[in-house]
Parts: structure tokens; C-alpha cells; sequence
């Protein structure tokens, strides 16, 4: 069809040439003049600035241990979400399922920043939680959990909007048999729908992932911005621009640019991937 | 419905997924409600209406339109050309449209403040000639752009791909121009995609923060948007009033959610 749609629809050269141009000229002017700036800036400073970042300031090398722990911890938990919720919307009609794939949804539209407010609001010490929080000495506001939590809310749709498209592509029908032919509910699992779903997963995660990394207005609200404490790295790169260290700002901007080029390529892998395994009918 | 009864875990997913959902979002989100119903009508009237408030909401929307309304006209071109043609880098383009969605929106606001500074690559052009695209209103329109770049693109171009091209060559055969087969075959065609990608970046706009905080100066009345005003207020310890301001926000997040729904209904009407 891609052929017969090349000489069928193809229009005039001319038209086409200026349309790619003006493509092409769009992107570079407002994504990679962008991108490549991140990483001129934070190499014009030389090696030594990322020397000076990463060994030298301990508030930012705990800022890379910092998202390499909340990140992780979010999109373990969207993990099991995502699974879960496919599972029941995917494979099961149930009355209020549109209505819980609009609350999957919700976050999306949500300003990071509200999500950061409305956790401050139920766990902050004027909250309903906050007093019985404190005198048990559980900080969740300005502390580890609440980044946990907020980054958790903001990237709840990626893993199981990425799930439920691949799962009802797949259909049932393997399960049924392997139900009926008597595996159990997590042998079933295991042995046939993960791997049927494992590489939409795996998209779902490393994006998840992107996002949970990168989450800022949440994290401010709740994280109390402590250096060396609740900075997270896009936190991190915030206060050194703040004290006009712009170059340290970029180095650290530069390692959170690198992860979004490393997240495109994989997710190029797997659509390449994809494409060989299945071609289009 | 058969289906129930044959494959296990249906009460295991849907009472987790509807647990999760509620304990994580619902719970929090109504939080803001309950909080914002605390106050009196004065209180909330005075936060929401304040001059700095409506000036603040007045720059979120109308610069969420403005870039929506960028990405819808370019948007389409990219994917017209990502969706017709083949032609080398073709793969690279594609992936550059989803950077948008991989960058930490504090990146892009760090590189769009350094870009149209004077001494910035694209600032040594435009501040001499009087266009300063950092510390301005135009800072916050431009780097919405950027954040709700890929959104139209990939509404619209798996349709494009999956369009059919007999209705396109009727057109022509029956001796329809270029230009009226695109006004009056592909452009209502594609329209519940295009809307549905409009209303995702608008939606996404809306609540912005990581990156606007870099690129606007932040300037009250000027260049404050309203969740810049949110934490603003939060740091003051005005939780009534950043409640009030965030409620207002959240309503409009609702409507927005609407909005993308009842357009993907009208769009699985028309694809499906």
C-alpha cells in the first residue's frame, strides 16, 4: 500500500520539497537547536565543569542518587498499576470502564503543580494526616515518600495507556486456551500474556521512566527544595541556575538531556523491532 | 461477558487498579475541593479575582492557545510530510518529534532562557532587531510550543498513513484540485484527529510549570502564569488562596479531559 500511496498521492515536487522544508525547518528551529544547545553549553565550560559538578558538589551528586531512587520507585509502582489496570480493562467489560480509563487519564491533564499542592494539602502538617504524622515522626511532605508519591501521580498513565491498545490488540484468545487446558491464573500470566506484552511494557517503562526522571513543578511543591536532602536532579539544575552557576546548571541539565536521548534511541530499537517482527500486511 | 468466567484475576486488576486510582488520585484531587469549599465565598472570590490572579490566568490560556494554535498549523505539516513521504532522515525527524515528551521540562526551559538571551545562539539575531524571545511573553508562547510539539503530530499521523487513497483519487478523477481535495476530502477527514491533538496540547499547556519558570522572568501582571502564582502563594504560606487559585486550574483540567474524550469518541467513530 506505502508504494501505491507513493505514486498515487504524491504531490507536485515543488509542494513537496517546501513542505519537508518547512518540516525540517520548524523542528531544528524549536527541538534541536534546543537539544543541541543543552549540550554545547555544558561542554563550553570543558570537562572540568562536569568535574566540578559531579565530584565536587555533594548536593548534586545526591541529586543523582536522589532520582535514581524516586524514579525508579514510581515506575514500579505504575508498573503494577499498568499491568493490572490492562488486565481488567483489556480483557473484561464492566460498567464505569470508560469512566476508569478517563481517571488513568486524568494526571495528564493536570498541572504538576496542583498534583504537588493537593499532596501538600493531605499530608503537609495542616492537613488531616499531618498531626497524627508528626507525633509518629512519618515526614512524607519535604521528605523522600512525598517525592515518591507525587511522581507516582504525575506519570500513572504511561505504562497502562501504553498496555491496555497492546493487550486488546493481542486478545484473549490465548489465555482462554491456556485457562482452559488448565494453567493457573499466574502460570497464564507468566507464560503467555507477558510475553506477548513484554516489549509494550518495556515501552511503557523507559517513558515512564523519562517522565518520572524529569518531573519538576510536583517535586518542587513538595520537596521543600533542601539541597543535599529532597533535590532531585532537574531540582538541582534549577537552584544552580538560580545562583547564576549556569555552567553547573547545563552539566547537570546535560546528564538529564543525555537520559532523554538514550530513552529515544531505545524506544526507536523497539519500534524497529516491532516493524521487523510484524510487517504490514 | 463469557469472558469473565473463563480467565481469573478480574476481581484481583479491577479492585487494585480501582484502589490504586482512588487512594493515589481521586482521594488527593478532591483534597483540593474540599480545601477550596473551606473557605468562604469572600475569601475565594478575592483569591480567584485578584488582578494579579486574572492577569495570570489571562497569560495561561491565551498563551496555550496561541501555542496550541502554532503546533496545529506546523504540526499538520509534519505530519503530512511524516505520513506521505519518504525521503532520508526521515527516521531522525520522527524522533525528534518526540523529544518534547522524553526532555525534562526544566532542560527546556534552561535552553530556551540561554537561546534568546542576547549572547544566545538565536538572541544574537532577534534582540537586535527588537524580538526578545526570553524574560517576555513571547518566552512563555515559544517554549509551549516546544512542550506541546508532538502532540498534533501523532494524533494526526497515523490516520494519514491509514487514510484510504480511493477517496483521494476520486477526487481528483472527478476533477477536484489539489487544494479542494485538501479543503474538502482530507482536511474533514482528518478534523477529529487534528482537534483531538490541538485540545492535548492546549490541555498540556495549561498546567505547565518546569519550563516556564526558567524563560519568563516571572514578573507579576507581566509574565506570571498561573501555577507560577500557585507556588508563589504556597511559599507565602497562603494555602487558602493557592487552593482557591489551583481549584480553578483543576476545573478547567476536567473540562479539557472532556473535551479529549468526547473528540476520541467522535474520532473512533470516523477511523473505526
Amino acid at each position: 500500500m506505502r508504494e501505491s500511496a507513493a505514486i498515487t498521492r504524491g504531490d507536485a515536487p515543488l509542494v513537496r520539497r517546501a513542505l519537508i522544508g518547512v518540516a525540517v525547518g520548524y523542528l531544528s528551529l524549536f527541538v534541536l537547536v534546543p537539544l543541541a544547545n543543552v549540550f554545547a553549553q555544558a561542554l563550553a565550560g570543558g570537562v572540568t565543569a562536569y568535574w566540578h559538578v559531579l565530584v565536587r558538589d555533594p548536593d548534586s551528586l545526591h541529586a543523582v542518587i536522589l532520582t535514581l531512587t524516586v524514579a525508579p520507585a514510581a515506575v514500579a509502582a505504575n508498573l503494577t498499576l499498568g499491568v493490572a489496570a490492562a488486565w481488567a480493562i483489556a480483557r473484561f467489560r464492566f460498567p464505569g470502564r470508560a469512566g476508569l480509563i478517563s481517571l488513568i487519564d486524568l494526571p495528564f491533564s493536570v498541572s504538576p503543580v496542583v498534583a504537588g499542592l493537593v499532596y501538600v494539602l493531605l499530608f503537609g502538617s495542616q492537613g488531616p494526616f499531618g498531626s497524627w504524622l508528626r507525633a509518629h515522626g512519618i515526614a512524607i511532605i519535604f521528605a523522600l515518600p512525598g517525592l515518591i508519591l507525587v511522581t507516582v501521580f504525575v506519570t500513572v498513565p504511561f505504562i497502562a495507556r501504553e498496555l491496555i491498545p497492546v493487550m486488546e490488540a493481542t486478545g484473549p484468545e490465548e489465555e482462554i486456551a491456556a485457562v482452559t487446558l488448565g494453567a493457573g491464573a499466574w502460570q497464564t500470566f507468566w507464560r503467555v500474556t507477558l510475553p506477548n506484552i513484554k516489549w509494550g511494557l518495556l515501552y511503557g517503562v523507559i517513558l515512564c521512566n523519562a517522565r518520572a526522571m524529569g518531573e519538576f513543578g510536583a517535586a518542587y511543591v513538595v520537596s521543600g527544595h533542601i539541597a543535599g536532602k529532597t533535590e532531585t536532579l532537574p531540582l538541582r539544575a534549577e537552584t544552580l541556575f538560580q545562583e547564576y552557576d549556569v555552567r553547573g546548571a547545563f552539566a547537570v541539565g546535560s546528564m538529564l538531556a543525555s537520559m532523554t536521548v538514550l530513552t529515544l534511541v531505545l524506544k526507536a530499537l523497539i519500534e524497529w523491532r516491532n516493524r521487523r517482527r510484524r510487517p504490514p500486511a | 461477558m463469557a469472558r469473565r468466567h473463563v480467565l481469573p484475576g478480574y476481581g484481583l486488576s479491577l479492585g487494585y487498579t480501582t484502589a490504586y486510582l482512588g487512594l493515589l488520585v481521586l482521594i488527593p484531587l478532591a483534597m483540593c475541593f474540599l480545601r477550596a469549599a473551606g473557605l468562604s465565598r469572600e475569601q475565594f472570590v478575592a483569591a480567584v479575582s485578584s488582578d494579579r490572579a486574572v492577569a495570570a490566568y489571562t497569560l495561561t490560556f491565551g498563551a496555550s492557545l496561541l501555542a496550541a494554535l502554532v503546533n496545529a498549523l506546523f504540526g499538520l505539516v509534519l505530519a503530512w510530510v511524516l505520513g506521505r513521504y519518504d525521503f532520508p532522515g526521515k527516521r531522525l525527524i520522527d524522533s525528534l518529534v518526540d523529544v518534547p515528551l522524553a526532555l525534562p521540562t526544566a532542560v527546556a526551559g534552561l535552553t530556551f532562557s540561554s537561546l534568546y538571551v542576547q549572547t544566545g545562539w538565536l538572541g544574537r539575531v532577534l534582540v537586535p532587531l527588537g524580538i526578545h524571545g526570553a524574560y517576555s511573553r513571547l518566552a512563555v508562547v515559544l517554549v509551549l510550543t516546544f512542550t506541546g510539539l508532538p502532540f498534533v503530530v501523532r494524533a494526526v499521523q497515523p490516520v494519514l498513513e491509514a487514510s484510504d487513497p480511493a477517496v483521494e483519487e476520486a477526487a481528483a478523477c472527478l476533477g477536484a484540485t489539489s487544494g479542494q481535495t485538501f479543503r474538502r476530502v482530507i482536511l474533514p477527514y482528518l478534523l477529529p484527529a487534528w482537534l483531538t491533538g490541538i485540545a492535548l496540547a492546549f490541555a498540556r499547556a495549561l498546567g505547565e510549570y518546569g519550563s516556564v519558570v526558567f524563560v519568563s522572568g516571572n514578573l507579576p501582571y507581566r509574565t506570571e502564569i498561573a501555577p507560577v502564582l500557585i507556588v508563589e502563594r504556597l511559599e507565602e504560606f497562603a494555602y487558602g488562596e493557592a487552593t482557591a487559585i489551583a481549584a480553578v486550574l483543576l476545573v478547567f483540567s476536567f473540562a479539557s479531559l472532556l473535551t479529549i474524550n468526547l473528540l476520541g469518541r467522535w474520532s473512533a467513530r470516523r477511523y473505526a
